[in-house]
């Protein structure tokens, strides 16, 4: 059911959004590639969460065995389109490339593993199955988001039956509705999804599960995978924080993404200096929002964001205020008018501490919170015998599997919120080990 | 003309002989690690103009520039008259010396020219001889290398008169084949053929030929060094084993005439830094340094040296070793020295196992471990068991960091001793011993 995946691309915002890092052409592809030293078990493939053999899979490009080189990558990774587009390969592959001691700009590996599974995409490429053997064990896996694919993909592929639960329309999670246009478009995600689709992995959208449906869920699937993600993003638990005119980031980004919401008028302010936030800036501007802001209580020093993204984000026109922190929301005649904020200190051991009487204000038409997004307690709570731990899914760190032997889990919910690639690793060690489990013993 | 404004000493002309048809395409070549033209292939023919342009056109440079050297190169059918015939053409249109082409390996070969000759030294010398008959300027045969042992047509040559030898003509080679078409490259109306290989690929090649001819005292003669000559460093070589002068051809086709302002500006100034005057201060220096397998010193020893501060770590040494040499290196810094060792496959396998994920600022507070003393990570710095490595110098070759392997030499404390020696000393045991018994 889920092979056609209905969407249909905003072509406005395709316009807006190009590609950041455009792909190479052949020939750029086979010079980048033949720069690759060929490491012995190279640095780029052990920081890669799911160790896609990165020489293996450059040197194919190089011998023109295109399709070789995508299934390598797609042996490690089966959302590699996706992670050659929105990996932070300045601090994976890219940042532990030998290059770097040899006074070298690193090899493109984003780029490279792109050129490969484009090429694949081209040629109706098609994810192998492992075995020919069908099993009768049966999985669910709550979340459509890549740890879930990742793990459904690997567990359809070595024979048994998997369906995907998703109360989103779309399914791909954060890859479809939470990554910056010009990194990850949502029809290149969707089209990397339609091949788990091919292998006849079964998806559920607009599904919400209470405790009756859970307990269905238990007694239909021999194993359920929770690959649930984060839940809503923290809100501005300040006076005028309710306004229609705050919009936090998540939403904002899907809103933009889908098509929803194409334009941006006035000036902007987003608070928080995580690479969230700077993604709903940068999106933000090239909107066609006049200024854009983004309010940081600490200093660049203390930023979650990448110091790429940083950069970035400074390129697209973003500016940066530091020691501000927001305190009252301004509305004047239902408009949103302005941002009020105070100055921050920071003493020697690195608290912070208002600056008393030097509040300020930032008029703005818009203000996008990007403050985290908070764990899903109340949902995860519901799945007995799974044990949360800082809000997170604590699992077996080799298998991913929790408490309730009967439960895996991966991505987002395990960790915190990492990345798109770490959730991969996570979906495919967890599909190996529930392989391993179902292969042997029955679970009831 | 314009290699001569561009510098160039000399000019060997576009073989003449009986006008020919050429086909298209004529070349090709093999690219290599996205490199252009490492080397290059041709099918075409000698010159396929007539003969009288083509006389016509060398006595007009000759006139226009007096002071270069213009050699023709000749080739035609072995019929003394003809030769006799061609030289006459050739002196009488201002050439300074003829080199006779006995080596094109295509096409020509095919009519009883070119290679054909050249691989029989018989009808080398008798040519050879006809030529010198008439000729009143140098003679100089151009060797084909597509021969068991060069020397003995070389040695046929200089007794058919030769004046001197240029070393060498192309090699016979299929560069390729088009694996959707599966015809060879390059395709001539969906056929190919074998043709003659030259340009870097086959500099080595050619300066062992040199090296057997100039070193022969039967064949050695005044030479010419040809083969993928394309720059100073490339041309002193040829003139280390003996060359008197070089021809270079393949990197003028690549890049032009304006390569020989290098050529001799790189040339005059190693010269200067090394104190030679003239080329012949350093022409041939380099044959005696060249021996016999059988004189080589057994007793030396060179061990392999990994310089930690300059390791990149991408152990390419290690993997080489291990899969191409004598498994003497480990990357066991860390570790310290285990009785056995992981196998490659096995240290890939162990770090697959690895559990790694994104570092992200705000989750990971923990410090990152120390990866010891030297930019590149302890664990990935591979060390060499000097009691175990032989000298073979592979790891030096492929470490992609100038200087980084360096290879040693250590006392073995034995008085040097070839196997030829040995050989010796071993006959004399015999013969002693039966004498004696």
């Amino acid at each position: 059911m889920a092979a056609h995946i209905p969407f249909e691309e905003n072509p406005e915002i395709a316009r807006l959004f190009p590609d950041l890092h455009p792909p190479f052409t052949k020939q750029a592809a086979v010079i980048e590639a033949n720069r690759c030293l060929n490491c012995f078990n190279a640095p780029c493939t052990i920081a890669c969460p799911t160790h896609i053999d990165v020489p293996r899979f450059i040197k194919k490009i190089v011998s023109g065995n295109l399709r070789g080189s995508a299934l390598g990558i797609l042996e490690a990774n089966v959302l590699a389109s996706s992670c050659a587009r929105v990996c932070p390969v300045e601090v994976l592959c890219e940042g532990s490339c030998v290059m770097h001691q040899h006074q070298q700009e690193p090899i493109a590996i984003g780029r490279l593993q792109r050129y490969a599974m484009d090429y694949f995409d081209a040629s109706g490429g098609k994810l192998p199955m492992k075995t020919s053997q069908l099993h009768s064990g049966r999985i669910a896996c709550i979340g459509a988001g890549p740890a879930s694919l990742a793990a459904a993909a690997e567990l359809k592929q070595q024979g048994f039956q998997v369906t995907i639960f998703d109360k989103k329309k779309l399914p791909g999670g954060l890859n479809s509705y939470g990554v910056a246009e010009y990194k990850l478009s949502v029809a290149d995600s969707l089209r990397e999804i339609r091949r788990i689709a091919e292998l006849g992995v079964e998806f559920h959208f607009g599904v919400e599960l209470g405790e009756a449906e859970i307990e269905k869920l238990e007694s239909e699937f021999d194993v359920i995978f929770l690959g649930v993600g984060l839940g809503a993003m923290h809100t501005l638990a300040l006076p005028g924080g309710d306004h229609p005119s705050v919009v936090d980031a998540l939403e904002f980004i899907e809103n933009y993404k889908l098509g929803v919401m194409a334009s941006v008028s006035g000036s902007v302010v987003v608070i928080g200096a995580g690479n969230t936030a700077i993604d709903a800036a940068n999106a933000a501007k090239r909107l066609g929002a006049g200024e854009v802001r983004i309010l940081y209580r600490r200093t660049q020093d203390h930023i979650s964001a990448f110091t790429f993204e940083y950069e970035h984000a400074k390129q697209e026109g973003i500016s940066f205020h530091w020691l501000t922190q927001p305190v009252e929301i301004h509305v004047r005649s239902g408009k949103l008018e302005a941002v009020e904020c105070i100055r921050m200190q920071i003493d020697a051991e690195g608290a912070i501490s208002p600056v008393s009487g030097s509040n300020f204000k930032i008029p703005c038409d818009l203000v996008i919170p990007a403050i985290g997004q908070s764990p899903l307690f109340v949902f995860l709570s519901k799945f007995r015998g799974v044990n949360l731990v800082d809000g997170r899914v604590a699992i077996e760190r080799a298998t991913g599997q929790t408490a309730n032997p009967k439960y895996f889990a991966g991505g987002d919910c395990v960790n915190g919120g990492r990345e798109v690639v770490d959730a991969v690793a996570d979906g495919k060690r967890a599909g190996i080990a529930i392989a391993e489990l179902l292969g042997s013993v029955q679970v009831g | 003309m314009r290699a001569f404004d561009a510098g160039w000493g000399g000019a060997v002309w576009k073989t003449i002989g009986a006008q020919v048809r050429n086909v298209s395409a004529r070349y090709s070549s093999i690219d290599w690690n996205g490199q252009r033209m490492m080397g290059l292939n041709n099918i075409e023919l000698i010159s396929d103009r007539p003969l009288e342009v083509n006389l016509r056109e060398m006595n007009e440079v000759k006139k226009r520039y007096p002071d270069h050297a213009v050699i023709a190169s000749l080739m035609v059918e072995s019929n003394r008259d003809a030769w006799h015939t061609i030289v006459q053409q050739a002196e009488d249109a201002g050439a300074d010396g003829l080199e006779l082409n006995f080596g094109c390996p295509h096409g020509m070969s095919e009519r009883g020219m070119g290679s054909a000759v050249g691989q029989v030294p018989e009808y080398a010398e008798m040519i050879t001889a006809w030529v010198k008959e008439r000729a009143r300027t140098p003679v100089i045969v151009k060797l084909t290398p597509n021969v068991s042992d060069i020397r003995i047509v070389a040695s046929a040559a200089k007794r058919g008169g030769a004046d001197a030898l240029s070393t060498i003509n192309t090699i016979n080679s299929i560069t390729g084949i088009d694996l959707d078409t599966l015809t060879p490259r390059p395709n001539v109306g969906g056929k190919s053929t074998h043709g003659g290989y030259c340009g870097p690929a086959v500099r080595p090649i050619a300066l062992s030929m040199v090296q057997q001819v100039m070193s022969h005292p039967e064949s050695a003669l005044p030479m010419s060094g040809i083969g993928g000559v394309a720059n100073w460093q490339d041309a002193v070589e040829f003139i280390l084993l003996g060359s008197g002068s070089v021809q270079v051809c393949t990197a003028v086709m690549h890049y032009g005439y304006r390569i020989i302002e290098d050529m001799i500006d790189g040339l005059t100034h190693w010269m200067r830094d090394k104190e030679f005057a003239s080329i012949e201060a350093f022409r041939g220096r380099s044959l005696e340094k060249v021996t016999e397998w059988k004189h080589l010193d057994l007793n030396y020893k060179v061990v392999a040296n990994i310089d930690p501060s300059k390791c990149i770590g991408c152990d390419l040494c290690y993997t080489a070793c291990w899969d191409g040499a004598h498994q003497c290196i480990h990357v066991d810094r860390e570790s310290g020295p285990t009785k056995v060792h992981l196998k490659p496959l096995e240290v890939e396998a162990e770090s697959r196992r690895l559990i790694t994920q994104t570092p992200i600022p705000k989750l990971d507070l923990a410090e990152p471990a120390s990866q010891g003393p030297y930019a590149t990570p302890l664990s990935r710095i591979p060390r060499v068991d000097e009691i175990e490595c032989v000298g073979c110098n592979l790891c030096a070759l492929v470490c992609p960091v100038a200087d980084c392997i360096t290879m040693v030499e250590v006392d073995t404390g034995l008085a040097p001793q070839s196997w030829n020696e040995i050989c010796l000393d071993d006959n004399k045991t015999k013969s002693e011993a039966f004498l004696s018994g």
